[in-house]
């Protein structure tokens, strides 16, 4: 028997993350997260309410997370904290406001660094009535806030941050969390639905202001449902641009693709392979956008042709 | 805590690599979760993975933790790849320039085709030029895209005045890092093997010089015993393992491997290998040589002190393989290689330089 994060009383969240550990399910990674930073335990009552809860003590673990302040001297002197992959470092420590955002950006790390059971590819992935359509971005192609909106208006969300390709069967497998948005972005957002819940906003990170949204409870809920990709779009948020959609040369979209993956060189052949395969399955598109609205009517049409 | 550090998870399996899921040790006796979490932070998890993939009894591996193990076994692939190529790319540039080279460590081993190259990964190149030819290989490198990996003044004049390579150059387009050394341990330290002898009994292969096996595993040795890194300690004592293993199955006497040990000055390193590589990983080696070596290079009390300092430092750096004493275990270790290293006089202010640049939050390391 599994429970729901929302069903603890923040208390009893913070005195896991205290003790030995909260254990989230989040699609198919089990991570164990240990803190005693308050706003950790705000964010995850906050955003990770539809997370179900393990507490078979016996699972096997894929990511032992903490994120806390690196000594008793940073508690109280310029308090940082630190995020750290089972007593491994990746990052320096930041300022201890910027927790939450740390928490996502590691737990990005983990899952792209070690996973190559899957290509992974840096982008956002949707799905409506099966069809799933991948969306690569360069920072600053307003992906994430495409996807957010997207979202806000019923498709499900598998991730806003990396495809997961399993490199045999060649399935989508989500990773639904919290959608990480930057800037002008989150106000953009908020204004576009009243529905979209966020936790605290971040200033001054190293991308500027950052604040997260909710996933849907249905894309929680759904999280353990593979999908084939069925089209890759690469958005381009351009001011002053009309809506439009162009279909790419599958060529040119191969080499986009393969730009936009964190471990494409590390999977060589297999990697090329997947790539290839998913490629010829899917129809690509280069996609300019201004409005949302009409961002967001162009993929439905999509989603019926 | 049911197990002793010494003989956590990792170090078991790492004993028992040759009869895996075999009666005396079946699979369903490892612990996957504390295998993998200590592997991982060992670096050795690829080796782990090439081991179970060697034994086919990867595939019987429960289905979670068998991800973890495919996912580094691609790593290590990968890796591998990578440093061939590397290889070709250093070969090409200096050949052009008609200078002979020698690779060492972990390329070393992988273009000789060492087990201890089995799963494992690295992410610097270091080689291995005449002094004399150092200036002009450098001259090449720059020439071909490598280029110093930091500019800092200090550290510029550290490594050409003090240290036996040049600054750490990183090429361009590929960020791989290339060591160029001119010996194999510093100038500056109480051991001083002759360069010239290493190269004597080099051996080339395609047109690239790499160690004889016996100088290879006295490099190892050296390098791990004589610098204060252990976050892979135990991957480097696995590689040990892997080469004394190697040259057991050569046939020949142990004493040639201690008198090429003596002729290099390098029999205290030597000891420390084979002594920790029986005590931590059971390599099958002669009783009578280790107490030879341990007789000709230790004392009662003296093997008795750093057996508790290195036992704790070569374990994995894992909160399940520490005990009260192993960052005190570490730190003292830190203190003696910077000894070995180079006399008080220009150590005490180099490292007051490294711990102000730290409070300072200027440098990292």
């Amino acid at each position: 028997m599994s429970i729901q994060l929302r069903s603890l009383p923040r208390e009893e969240i913070a005195t896991y993350l205290a003790a030995n550990g909260l254990k989230i399910q989040i699609g198919l990674f089990t991570l164990s997260l240990r803190s005693s930073i308050p706003a950790i335990v705000e964010h995850l009552h906050n955003l990770y309410g539809d997370f179900k809860l393990i507490n078979d003590p016996d699972v096997f673990i894929d990511w032992y997370v903490k994120i806390d302040s690196p000594s008793v001297l940073r508690r109280f002197i310029r308090p940082q904290i630190q995020f750290s992959f089972d007593g491994y470092q990746p990052f320096e420590a930041l300022p201890k406001d910027q927790a939450c955002a740390m928490l996502e950006w590691g737990l990005n790390w983990c899952i792209a660094n070690n996973s190559n059971q899957f290509l992974v590819i840096h982008s956002a992935v949707i799905e409506k009535n099966g069809i799933a359509i991948i969306l690569p971005g360069t920072p600053g192609s307003g992906k994430s806030t495409l996807c957010a909106a997207l979202v806000l208006r019923g498709w499900r969300l598998l991730s806003d941050e990396m495809a997961l390709v399993n490199v045999e069967e060649g399935l989508l497998y989500p990773v639904s969390r919290p959608i990480s948005l930057k800037n002008q972005s989150i106000d953009i957002i908020k204004d576009f639905s009243p529905d979209a819940n966020f936790g605290m906003s971040t200033k001054d990170t190293a991308k500027g202001t950052v604040a997260h949204m909710q996933p849907p409870d249905s894309s929680v809920m759904n999280v353990n449902i593979p999908v084939f990709p069925a089209k890759v779009v690469f958005p381009s948020y351009i001011k002053g641009s009309a809506t439009k959609l162009v279909p790419l040369d599958k060529g040119k979209a191969f080499m986009k693709v393969a730009e936009n993956c964190f471990n494409y060189n590390v999977l060589g052949r297999v990697g090329f392979n997947v790539l290839t395969k998913m490629i010829d399955h899917c129809d690509s598109y280069c996609f300019e956008y201004q409005y949302l609205e009409e961002a967001i009517h162009t993929f439905e049409q999509l989603n019926n042709d | 805590m049911t197990e002793s550090i010494f003989n956590n998870t990792l170090v078991v399996f790492l004993r028992n690599q040759d009869r895996i899921g075999r009666e005396r040790f079946p699979l369903a006796s490892v612990n996957w979760d504390l295998l993998i979490r200590q592997a991982r932070r060992a670096n050795l998890l690829s080796r782990v993975a090439y081991f179970l993939q060697e034994s086919n009894q990867l595939v019987h591996v429960p289905q979670k933790p068998r991800i973890h193990l495919q996912s580094a076994l691609t790593i290590g692939k990968a890796n591998a790849r990578s440093v061939k190529w590397e290889i070709k790319q250093i070969y090409s540039v200096l050949q052009k320039a008609e200078l002979s080279f020698m690779l060492l460590k972990g390329a070393a081993y992988a273009h000789s085709g060492r087990t201890s190259a089995k799963g494992r990964v690295f992410s610097d190149v270091d080689i291995m030029l005449p002094a004399a030819k150092i200036e002009a290989a450098e001259r090449v490198f720059v020439h071909n895209g490598w280029i110093p990996a930091n500019f800092d003044v200090y550290d510029q004049q550290y490594y050409r005045k003090w240290m036996h390579e040049i600054p750490p150059l990183r090429h361009l387009k590929r960020q791989t890092n290339l060591d160029v050394h001119h010996t194999i341990i510093p100038p500056t330290s109480n051991l001083k093997p002759d360069v010239e002898k290493l190269w004597l009994n080099a051996e080339k292969i395609d047109g690239i010089y790499v160690l004889s096996l016996d100088d290879m595993i006295l490099h190892s040795a050296t390098h791990l015993f004589h610098e204060g890194e252990f976050e892979s300690g135990l991957r480097d004592i696995s590689d040990l393992s892997l080469m004394l293993q190697e040259f057991n199955q050569t046939d020949r006497d142990w004493k040639e491997l201690s008198e090429r040990a003596y002729e290099l000055n390098l029999g205290i390193p030597l000891y420390y290998a084979v002594h920790y590589s029986v005590l931590i990983l059971h390599t099958p080696i002669p009783q009578t040589f280790v107490k030879m070596l341990e007789h000709d290079n230790s004392s009662y009390l003296k093997t008795k002190i750093m057996d508790f300092l290195f036992m704790r430092a070569l374990m994995p750096d894992h909160i399940s393989c520490d005990d009260f004493f192993t960052g005190f275990a570490r730190w003292i270790l830190y203190i003696r290689s910077h000894c070995l290293r180079m006399p008080i006089y220009l150590l005490v202010p180099h490292l007051s330089r490294k711990a102000w640049m730290r409070l300072t939050g200027k440098a990292m390391h």
